[in-house]
């Protein structure tokens, strides 16, 4: 809408993230104005406006700020609904994961299909003929447009987190050569993270998945220094984003008064206590295993049960830890093998360690991860 | 409103159930169809005999030629069907999912083609 009148996304995007932090810090105490959509696009509007006036030259500013002023307050509840129709209705479960992901992108994310074939490694025509299915699937099976009631909200709100989080992670989970062209997929997750807090902001998971989002994106630039994966314990925690990360707290603040815990919310707990700690020698195992026995509660599987062997090695001991994981099954799965790796060398079986590592490589598809794990191999095979 | 066809499917390699299961499938199809009825959902349904007492029937050279057994030859088969006119995908979904509780098997959903009437 912004973009209309001022024919400039960055800037638009640029105002309603303003717009967006001082929601964030607000809400908390204020808590969420009955309409967060219209007190966003007035906010973002006054800023557009200032920085108009402190930036542009005359003629443009008075255009500009004419145009702005003309900004009519839409219908708040038409966009609002529309917008969440829209987003109901690419992620249903009826369409396969990649067509909800690929209908979302193109459809709420605006992204052009060479723009999404590229970042997800596809040929634009094999895309197009993905949202061209997808699109025939909805209008043939007639999937309604609509937003699910009361009573299947739930299982549809997974669907659709689970959505923006795919994309997240494939956004997240970078080839060194790809990276730039990456990191506009986290970027995209985020902004269609912040949009659903704006029209569904009593979800409590939606603030659990964008805080999980931020609390991870903001540790990005550590991630890979020369090309080469960092671990989270070596990283260099000044090259870590405090604005995201600030507005992943301000989340979990709001998601921890509402008390009603959920997957997303639990795992952004998870993080936000990695990166409390000043230091990684200084992480508060305790809390993180206690974060971890709740989520294996609620949503037990074999990779939660995986990462919760992490934990508990450091707060009971790499041998106990061995024996969770040697219970799990995820022989495909490349962060298993890594995880018996590490446990296996620190109890000295550098062997079984190295061919771990070896395992962990050959199930894996990410260049730089790759490379990290073949180092890993070959530092133990050389014993 | 759309037609849409709810497919029973029994998976590879499945066994009839035993008699007591099977009465109980039996008479939770039928009263499901009672409430398709009552909804105004309901158009048809049916259980079918097992394919091998199927014929298939093509044209070759101006003559019918019939071979015995389904069009399709696989582990996979269809049991029953069933015809609901509801007014979208949710709707059919719905009383798919029901079906699926009822005959504890798979349901395949699809949707007819409109036509001029």
């Amino acid at each position: 809408m912004l973009t209309r009148f001022l024919g400039d996304i960055a800037f638009a995007e640029e105002a309603v993230q303003e717009a967006f932090v001082i929601a964030l810090a607000n809400w908390p105490t204020t808590g969420i104005p009955p309409s967060p959509v219209g007190w966003l696009i007035t906010t973002a509007r006054n800023k557009a406006l200032d920085r108009l006036r402190r930036e542009a030259s005359r003629p443009e500013r008075q255009h500009a700020a004419q145009l702005l002023n003309e900004v009519e307050q839409p219908e708040e509840h038409d966009v609002h609904d529309d917008h969440l129709r829209l987003i109901f209705t690419c992620c249903h479960p009826a369409l396969a994961p990649d067509a909800q992901v690929a209908l979302t992108l193109r459809l709420i994310g605006g992204l052009s299909t060479e723009e999404i074939a590229h970042a997800f490694l596809l040929q634009p025509t094999t895309l197009a003929q993905r949202l061209s299915r997808a699109k025939a699937k909805i209008r043939d099976a007639n999937i309604p447009y609509r937003v699910p009631d009361a009573a299947e909200l739930p299982t549809r709100l997974r669907a659709v987190l689970a959505v923006v989080y795919l994309i997240f992670n494939e956004g997240y989970s970078t080839s060194a050569a790809d990276r730039m062209l990456r990191t506009e997929l986290c970027d995209e997750a985020i902004r269609l993270g912040r949009l659903l807090v704006a029209l569904l902001p009593q979800e409590s998971e939606i603030l659990g998945l964008l805080a999980l989002m931020l609390l991870t994106d903001a540790r990005r630039d550590a991630r890979v220094r020369g090309g080469e994966l960092v671990l989270l314990s070596d990283q260099d925690r000044s090259l870590w984003d405090e604005t995201k990360m600030e507005e992943g707290r301000v989340l979990m603040r709001i998601c921890l008064t509402r008390n009603r815990p959920g997957t997303y919310q639990l795992q952004a707990a998870i993080n936000a206590v990695h990166i409390g700690s000043p230091s990684a020698a200084n992480t508060d195992w305790q809390q993180i295993l206690q974060l971890y026995d709740q989520l294996v509660a609620i949503a037990p599987s074999a990779v939660v049960a995986l990462n919760r062997a992490v934990a508990v090695a450091e707060v009971h001991g790499v041998e106990r830890a061995l024996q969770l994981v040697e219970a799990i099954d995820l022989p495909k799965y490349h962060l298993y093998h890594a995880v018996r790796a590490d446990l296996l060398r620190r109890v000295g079986r550098t062997a079984d360690a190295a061919s771990a590592y070896r395992l962990a490589f050959e199930n894996c598809r990410n260049e730089v991860e790759r490379g990290f794990l073949m180092r890993q191999h070959q530092s133990l095979a050389r014993h | 409103m759309k037609q849409y066809l709810l497919s029973v499917c029994y998976p590879a390699g499945s066994a009839s159930p035993p008699p007591a299961a099977l009465t109980k499938i039996m008479s939770d199809v039928i009263a499901l169809q009672k409430d398709m009825q009552a909804a105004g959902v309901w158009v048809f349904s049916g259980g079918l005999h097992a394919t091998n007492s199927a014929t298939v029937l093509r044209h070759e050279n101006g003559n019918i030629v019939l071979t015995d057994g389904p069009f399709i030859e696989s582990k996979e088969q269809i049991g029953g069907i069933t015809i609901v006119r509801v007014p979208d995908l949710d709707a059919a979904l719905l009383w798919a999912g029901k079906l699926s509780s009822a005959t504890t098997t798979p349901i395949e959903v699809r949707p007819f083609m409109e036509h001029a009437s």
